[in-house]
């Protein structure tokens, strides 16, 4: 189900955004940069002679490295010298990173569709002795929901439990007063940006394994907007549900619907569903309330 | 030296209130004017380097054009309202394809009568393209009085998205055309026809003179200061009397009429014949781009950040041929990227503010040189 995809590309989305209240558009190619790296060294230490193992080990280190220098890239060259702009420059800021991430990933790795295999792709048939047929779960929907789980878990800890997440929630609230506390902001984003870029990492394995690690991994992660919208800008919770409910609802009207207005309405269905959400409940599923002030 | 307003007196509130009241700027803009209707022709039409290739018409001063055009009308949206969109391509498509539709006749058949429309002449069918699109604009802004800043960018992306796929996969806008590209109709201005390279860039030069004073005046009037008042605390500006409905909404219509407008210029003049690909989300990003690179809230500023925007692919694109560099294409598509996110990023938080900021600043220089007191 592309659900947990969407719910693993969200979850980046809202990493960033409750840390720094920045809108990274970059996600997906971030997603791209992690995929590529990952899946090029992996062929390169293979054709060396590795054990399999040994190889993914090294790629997953090789990739993980490449996104904490593109964390650390950014927060100091980008980000750091716009603390205190507006949101929307900030944004800006992350699309023009996005385009010099899909340059540079393409130049150094290759820009063609690179196969990627680290969990098993075929399908289980479930409850076949209570009906005919039974039901098809495919094996990667099933690591995919496990990672998903796995990630939000230990991220939930990780904001609620360590002294780095308590810092993290600060400099959301606030970047001024965080860092008149002694809350080291540049530190903090460095920080934030390196957890997006691993949850970036895990999506590009999944992806990677389901569709081939290719360029149009970036514009599929566009799709990860609505969920957002629909989920809550900031509940982490919210962006797996969004991600379901979109990836679920988008197929569902693709059956029941596409037949009658002419098809391809996945292509835009989430993006409605998000309007009509916003209309109606403008926060999201589980965000927090919106509390303006003068 | 030159640029002083010192002398200049002004005897009554309506000089005041000028849109130039320096008198170097009406100088100036009377100079860049007269340069480009009568200058350019000019020396286009008896070959003069560069203008006598078709090439710095067609594919450098026409987009320029009508990007700036369609510039103004995102930036009355986004710079001056402050309603952050991301489907401007797809306002700048139904101009266009409005304007198709209009201009080859309308049918619609509805069981027991017929909508009919004979096709309208090219002009009426421009204007009115823009006029569909602001209908669209304003129904996509409802949500706006409810939502505001990201939330936003992700409903006008539901309009971008959305269009994008109606126009794909909608046969009847595209009158039934089996390759889903459609071709313009003739473009036959009240008998003056466009064809030339020189004609399509008066005509858009027109377009986008009358469309930017119209703007120019609209922000500086009492509407655009409601604009500004929303875009710079909706709350405070609704205390004070300012009905964020009309505000607003009024914002969503005039950006998405010139947009509109610009759409239907981009289909008609500059490409001839076109494919929904042609308004898709890269383009609304594009727009987006030249705002904020020119400036937001000016006028002016669309007009450097499209020069900008489209002048730098081109630029980056001869530099390796011209000295000698013997790259892949791969490697150069790459390079474009890479140097054009960094440049981005580089303005960004050099200038925030943008080029028209630069340029007041140089103003601001300007009237002291050369004596700093």
């Amino acid at each position: 189900m592309s659900g947990v995809l969407y719910s693993l590309v969200a979850l980046g989305f809202v990493l960033i955004f409750k840390a720094s209240g920045v809108f990274n558009f970059a996600q997906g190619a971030m997603v791209l940069l992690a995929g590529l790296a990952l899946v090029r060294s992996l062929d390169l230490l293979v054709s060396k002679g590795f054990p399999f193992w040994a190889a993914v080990i090294l790629g997953l280190v090789f990739a993980a490295l490449i996104m904490a220098l593109t964390a650390w890239l950014v927060e100091r060259f980008v980000l750091g010298p716009l603390v205190n702009q507006d949101g929307l420059t900030l944004f800006m800021a992350t699309i023009g990173a996005t385009f010099v991430m899909e340059g540079v990933s393409q130049w150094v790795f290759g820009s063609d569709v690179y196969p990627l295999r680290l969990f098993p792709t075929d399908a289980w048939f479930l409850f076949e002795g209570s009906f005919p047929g039974g039901i098809l779960v495919n094996k990667l929907d099933v690591w995919g929901g496990l990672i998903a789980g796995i990630l939000v878990a230990g991220l939930a800890v990780f904001f609620q439990r360590t002294k780095t997440g308590r810092a993290l929630r600060a400099v959301a609230d606030d970047h001024a007063a965080a860092q008149s506390v002694g809350i080291p902001i540049s530190w903090i984003w460095f920080v934030v940006w390196l957890v997006a870029g691993l949850v970036a990492l895990v999506a590009a394995t999944v992806w990677g394994t389901k569709l081939g690690v290719q360029f149009s991994i970036t514009f599929l992660a566009l799709k990860a907007l609505p969920v957002l919208i629909i989920g809550g800008f900031t509940s982490i919770p919210g962006a797996i549900v969004g991600g379901l409910i979109v990836g679920a609802g988008e197929k569902i009207a693709e059956g029941f619907l596409g037949p009658h207005i002419g098809g391809g309405i996945e292509y835009w269905f989430a993006y409605v569903l998000a309007l009509a959400v916003l209309l109606v409940r403008p926060q999201g599923l589980f965000g927090e309330r919106i509390i303006e002030r003068i | 030296m030159l640029y002083r307003e010192t002398g200049q007196y002004k005897t009554d509130y309506a000089a005041d209130m000028a849109i130039f009241p320096i008198r170097q700027d009406r100088l100036t803009l009377v100079l860049l004017l007269a340069v480009a209707f009568v200058g350019v022709p000019l020396l286009s039409y008896f070959h003069i380097w560069p203008f006598g290739q078709d090439y710095l018409l067609r594919a450098i001063l026409l987009p320029f054009l009508i990007l700036s055009l369609a510039a103004i009308g995102v930036n009355i949206l986004v710079g001056y309202c402050g309603q952050l969109s991301l489907g401007s391509g797809a306002f700048m498509a139904i101009g266009a394809y409005s304007a198709y539709k209009l201009g080859t006749g309308v049918h619609i058949p509805l069981g027991l009568f017929n909508i009919s429309i004979p096709a309208l002449p090219v002009l009426l069918s421009i204007l009115l393209g823009g006029f569909m699109s602001a209908i669209v604009g304003i129904l996509f802004g409802i949500p706006s009085l409810r939502i505001k800043g990201l939330y936003l960018a992700v409903a006008t992306l539901a309009a971008q998205f959305f269009f994008d796929w109606v126009f794909l996969r909608v046969p009847w806008f595209t009158n039934y055309a089996p390759s889903g590209s459609v071709n313009a109709p003739r473009l036959d201005f009240f008998g003056w026809l466009v064809a030339t390279p020189i004609d399509r860039y008066l005509l858009c030069l027109m377009f986008v003179t009358v469309f930017a004073l119209l703007a120019k005046n609209l922000v500086r009037g009492n509407i655009g200061r409601q604009w500004m008042a929303i875009r710079d605390m909706d709350i405070a500006a609704e205390l004070m009397g300012i009905r964020p409905l009309y505000a607003k909404l009024t914002a969503f219509a005039v950006s998405s009429y010139i947009v509109g407008v610009a759409g239907a210029l981009w289909a008609f003049i500059y490409l001839g014949s076109w494919e929904p690909q042609a308004f898709d989300i890269n383009r609304s990003l594009q727009l987006l781009f030249i705002v904020i690179i020119g400036g937001l809230g000016s006028i002016l500023g669309c007009f450097l950040g499209a020069g900008f925007i489209l002048m730098l692919p081109i630029f980056l694109n001869q530099v390796p041929a011209a000295i000698g560099l013997p790259l892949h294409t791969d490697t150069i598509t790459h390079l474009e990227f890479i140097i054009f996110g960094s440049l981005i990023c580089y303005l960004l938080i050099k200038e925030p503010h943008g080029f028209a900021r630069l340029i007041s600043l140089a103003k601001e220089k300007l009237r002291l040189w050369p004596y700093p007191y």
